[in-house]
């Protein structure tokens, strides 16, 4: 029964993601795409040599682009579901609802938004193709350095709560991530330069969206799983509310 | 089809937590098949390649791109 219950938390999780795609594409072809176009446009006006194109921008930027971001979506919410099955009545007094958001506002900070502090997304023509090896092992890793320290500063809060309190326990480990993050980011090296004549505000402009399409995702995700999975936990609670809803 | 994991007080909203055994497996194997999912979106076709041409790439390129994925 309780690995039925995972099951179904798995596939709400993987909807939501899947709900929570579509309003990221959305964003990121209105909000995104220009600075691509911008970038694309920069990459050409320096001569690079480039092959025969094999999906023609106007495909990259609406299936293209949307299969990412939905697959994407799917991916995320699909392994958040499982995070969120393993915090579940672990981190706290939280019902059904605040548990997803606080797993969707963990995934948004350590997946994405700490690991751009240090390699932040870049638009077409940034990257050098003979760095890109050293570039995704970075960044996988410190995706992963990120995963795991926010783990364990949730970790040391739960155990530092029953003797400082959860407020002092929560910003003691925070402080602590914030640290030992920190140092991780000053250590590793650096990630590309921007070529020299990029303009500045497509970058910008770019990095921003980026960020955008990623909270609209998570947020989403949040609320949308949230909604979902308290209709299976607390089918008690959801009827409270909606009174009309039968047995 | 919904089953109630709450805890037995009617007025707590404190939900009791799933056992791990229940976890483990699920996060075992739709966890990979997830992480296979994120590695098409954000990486085939860069360093490594399953399949082979660079039409993977090309079809996910903007959402690479937009996503933060480290492309050219
Ligand atoms: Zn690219």
């Amino acid at each position: 029964m309780n690995s039925a219950t995972v099951r179904t938390l798995l596939v709400r999780g993987m909807l939501a993601g899947l709900g929570a795609g579509v309003l990221a594409f959305v964003f990121a072809y209105f909000v995104g795409e220009g600075s691509v176009d911008a970038a694309i446009a920069f990459e050409e006006s320096h001569a690079h040599e480039h092959g025969e194109e094999l999906v023609s921008r106007s495909v990259q930027s609406t299936a293209g682009l949307a299969t990412g971001v939905l697959v994407f979506g799917v991916a995320i919410g699909g392994i958040a579901a499982l995070a969120f099955c393993f915090a579940l009545g672990r981190v706290g007094r939280f019902g059904a609802r605040a548990t997803a958001a606080l797993t969707a506002l963990a995934g948004f900070l350590l997946v994405y938004l700490v690991p751009i502090l240090k390699y932040p997304a870049n638009p077409p023509a940034v990257g050098d193709p003979d760095t890109l090896a050293k570039r995704t092992s970075l960044f996988v890793l410190m995706i992963a350095l990120s995963v795991l320290l926010g783990t364990a500063a949730v970790l040391l809060g739960r155990r530092l709560a029953p003797a400082w309190g959860n407020w002092n326990a929560s910003i003691t480990a925070g402080a602590a991530f914030v640290a030992v993050v920190g140092v991780a980011m000053a250590v590793l090296p650096q990630g590309d330069a921007i070529p020299r004549g990029f303009p500045a505000a497509d970058l910008w402009e770019f990095r921003l969206a980026s960020i955008g399409i990623q909270a609209v995702l998570w947020s989403a995700f949040g609320f949308l799983f949230g909604y979902l999975a308290e209709r299976v936990l607390e089918p008690r609670a959801v009827r409270g509310r909606v009174a009309t809803l039968a047995a | 089809m919904a089953q109630s994991t709450a805890a037995p007080t009617p007025t707590t909203q404190i939900l009791t937590p799933l056992p791990l055994r229940a976890i483990a497996p699920w996060a075992v194997f739709v966890g990979v098949l997830m992480l296979v999912l994120l590695y098409f979106v954000g990486a085939e076709q860069g360093v490594t390649s399953l399949v082979s041409g660079e039409g993977v790439h090309e079809w996910v390129h903007d959402a690479r791109h937009l996503l933060g994925f480290p492309c050219h």
